[in-house]
C-alpha cells in the first residue's frame, strides 16, 4: 500500500519573495493491486506527484508510507530497491549503450535476446531492428519514449509509475501499447500508475484520479469517474465553441 | 629472439595480463604476429601471405601484406614491464592491393619502480588500391610505483584508391601522459575512419594531434573522437580535416568531464576546394543529471550510474 499524507511540493515564485505550491497538502492512498490512472489539466501537479513517489523530488512537507515504512527520505535507489519504478515522460538518451543493454540494466541482469524482443514488441517496436541500437540521438523521440516503457516493463515492480506514455506515440504502436498495458496491469507489477490524458488508457483503470492545482479534485472507481469526466470535458468544449461562434 | 613461442610457458603472468588487456589474446595468435618485450623483438611468425621483418636501420619492423590477402590478421603488441625503458620503435605496413586484414597492435605497460617507462611507436601505413584494413591499437598501462607510464605514438596513414581504412585507437587506463601525432592523405574514392577513445584521470596528460588531407577525387574521412577526463587530468584535441579535392569529411569530438578535470576540443576544417564538404561538432559536458537519475529508478546508486554511463560512451 502506498500512502501520501499531507504532502506539499513548494517552490519558490517568480518574484524569489513567496512560495509556489506545485504540491497542496495531498492525502492519496492507493491499495495493493490497484491499476491507476492519474489525469488532469496540464501544470496540475501530476507529474510532480509521481517524482515525488519515486523519490526525484523532496516533499517540503507531508510524509510518503510504502507497506508500512517511511520512505520519505529515502533516495531513488532506495526506493527503486523496494520496487518502485518510474517511466519519465522525457527520457534521457545515453550514447554508446544498446537497446539491449538499457533493458538489461533494468532487468538487473543479462536479458535473453527472445525476452528483450518480447518486451520491444509489447511498445510496439520491431525488436530486431532495435536490440543493437544505441539509445542515442540516431532515436527519435517516440522509439526512446518506447524503449522507456518497455525498460519499465522488463522490471518486477511493486509500483510501477509511467509518466504520459502515449505522449509522441504514433497511432498504431498506440494500439499495441494500449493491449500490453492491459497485460501488464494483470500479470506483470503489483501497482500501476499512469499518467495520462487518454480515454483509452484512462479505461483500464481500476481508480481514477484527477489532480488540479496541486490537489485531488476527484477520485474515484472508473465506471463511475471517467463518464463523469467525459461528459464534463463535451460540457466545457460545447461551452467553448458557443462563446467562439459568438 | 625465441625460436618456439608457446604462449602459457613463454610468458609471465603479469605479460599474459597486459596481453589479454591490449590484445585479447589470451593464446598464441593466429595468423601473423610479432610480440616487442623490454625493447626487443620476443617473437615474430610470418605467413605466406604476410611477411613480418626486422628493420635494418631502425629499431621496428616491416609488415608486408601481398596483394588479395583476404581475411587474415597480423598481431604486434608491446609489452613493457621494466622501469626506465625507452623503447622507441618503426614500424611500417605495405598493406598490397584488394587486400582485407585486420591488424591489432597496442601497448601495454606495467611500471612498479621508480624511473619513467615509456614506447614511442611510429606507425606508418601504405595502403594500396582497393584494400581493407581495420586496425586496432590500445594503449594500457599498470603498476604502483613512482615512475611515469609515457606512451607518444605517431601514425602516418595513406588511403589508396578505393580503398578503406578504419582506425580505432583506445587509451583507458594507467597511461600518464601521451602525445598522439596522426597525419593521413586520402586517395581518390577512398575512406577513412578514425576512432578515438580515450579516458584520463588522476594527473594525466592527454594531447591528440590529427591531420586528414583529403587529396583524391571523392575521398571521405570520418573522425570521431570519444573521451572522458576525471580527476585532475588535461585533454587536449586538435583534429584537422583538409579538404583538397571534391570529397566529404565529418569531425565529431564529444567528451564528458568529470571532477576537476581540464578539455579542450579544437577541431578544425579547411577547405581548399569548392567541392569540399566539411563539417565539424564538438561537445564537452558533465554526465546528464537526467542520465544519472534514470539508472538510479534501476536501482543503481549514483557511482555505479556514472560508471555505466563512462563505459557505455567509450565502447
Amino acid at each position: 500500500m502506498l500512502e501520501l499524507r499531507n504532502v506539499s511540493f513548494k517552490v519558490p515564485d517568480e518574484s524569489g519573495t513567496g512560495e509556489f505550491k506545485i504540491i497542496d497538502d495531498l492525502n492519496l492512498t492507493i491499495g495493493d493491486g490497484k491499476f491507476v490512472v492519474v489525469t488532469g489539466p496540464n501544470g496540475g501537479g501530476k507529474s510532480t506527484l509521481a517524482k515525488l513517489i519515486m523519490g526525484i523530488e523532496k516533499p517540503t512537507s507531508g510524509q510518503i508510507v510504502f507497506d508500512g515504512k517511511d520512505i520519505t527520505n529515502l533516495d531513488i535507489t532506495e526506493r527503486a530497491k523496494l520496487g518502485i519504478g518510474y517511466a519519465f515522460q522525457h527520457p534521457p538518451r545515453f550514447k554508446g549503450l544498446t537497446v539491449r543493454s538499457l533493458l538489461s540494466l533494468a532487468h538487473g541482469s543479462e536479458l535473453p535476446e527472445d525476452k528483450c524482443c518480447a518486451y520491444l514488441t509489447n511498445v510496439g517496436l520491431c525488436s530486431k531492428d532495435y536490440l543493437n541500437r544505441e539509445v542515442d540521438t540516431s532515436l527519435s523521440g517516440g522509439e526512446v519514449k518506447r524503449i522507456e516503457i518497455a525498460t519499465l516493463m522488463a522490471r518486477n515492480l511493486r509500483v510501477a509509475i509511467y509518466d504520459e506514455p502515449e505522449a509522441g506515440i504514433d497511432l498504431w504502436s498506440f494500439t499495441m501499447l494500449v493491449d500490453s498495458f492491459r497485460s501488464i496491469g494483470k500479470n506483470r507489477h503489483d501497482n500501476v500508475i499512469i499518467i495520462s490524458h487518454q480515454e483509452r488508457i484512462m479505461d483500464l483503470a481500476d481508480e481514477l484520479i484527477v489532480i488540479a492545482d496541486g490537489k485531488i479534485r476527484d477520485q474515484g472507481p472508473k465506471d463511475e469517474l471517467l463518464p463523469r469526466l467525459l461528459g464534463e470535458f463535451n460540457e466545457n468544449c460545447t461551452l467553448r465553441r458557443e462563446v467562439v461562434t459568438k | 629472439m625465441q625460436n618456439k613461442f608457446e604462449f602459457g610457458a613463454s610468458l609471465q603472468n603479469i605479460d599474459k595480463g597486459i596481453l589479454a588487456e591490449i590484445a585479447d589474446l589470451k593464446d598464441t595468435p593466429k595468423g601473423a604476429y610479432n610480440i616487442r618485450r623490454n625493447g626487443e623483438g620476443m617473437v615474430r611468425h610470418s605467413t605466406e601471405n604476410i611477411i613480418i621483418e626486422p628493420k635494418t636501420d631502425n629499431p621496428g619492423i616491416d609488415i608486408t601484406i601481398k596483394p588479395n590477402t583476404k581475411g587474415e590478421t597480423v598481431h604486434i603488441p608491446v609489452i613493457i614491464t621494466e622501469t626506465g625503458v625507452t623503447d622507441v620503435v618503426y614500424n611500417d605496413f605495405y598493406i598490397g592491393d584488394n587486400a582485407d586484414v585486420l591488424i591489432v597492435a597496442g601497448c601495454g605497460i606495467h611500471n612498479c619502480g621508480d624511473e619513467n617507462s615509456q614506447h614511442d611507436g611510429i606507425h606508418s601505413f601504405h595502403i594500396g588500391k582497393n584494400a581493407k584494413l581495420r586496425y586496432v591499437e590500445k594503449h594500457y598501462a599498470s603498476g604502483d610505483g613512482n615512475g611515469k607510464n609515457i606512451l607518444n605514438p605517431a601514425t602516418i596513414v595513406e588511403v589508396g584508391e578505393g580503398s578503406y581504412c578504419e582506425m580505432e585507437m583506445v587509451q583507458i587506463k594507467g597511461v600518464d601522459s601521451t602525445i598522439r601525432d596522426t597525419k593521413a592523405k586520402v586517395g581518390a574514392g577512398g575512406k577513412l575512419v578514425m576512432i578515438e577513445k580515450l579516458m584520463t584521470h588522476g594527473e594525466q596528460i592527454a594531447h591528440s594531434n590529427m591531420e586528414i588531407d583529403l587529396d583524391g577525387e571523392d575521398s571521405t574521412a570520418q573522425i570521431i573522437s570519444r573521451t572522458v577526463g576525471k580527476g585532475k587530468s588535461e585533454q587536449v584535441f586538435y583534429p584537422k580535416a583538409i579538404g583538397n579535392n571534391k570529397c566529404k569529411a565529418h569531425v565529431q569530438c564529444d567528451s564528458i568531464i568529470m571532477d576537476d578535470a581540464k578539455i579542450s576540443s579544437i577541431p578544425a576544417i579547411v577547405a581548399n576546394h569548392t567541392d569540399a564538404q566539411i563539417v565539424h561538432e564538438a561537445a564537452i559536458g558533465k554526465i546528464n543529471n537526467d542520465q544519472l537519475m534514470k539508472l538510479q529508478t534501476f536501482g543503481m546508486n549514483e557511482e555505479e550510474a556514472e560508471e555505466i554511463i563512462v563505459q557505455g560512451f567509450l565502447k
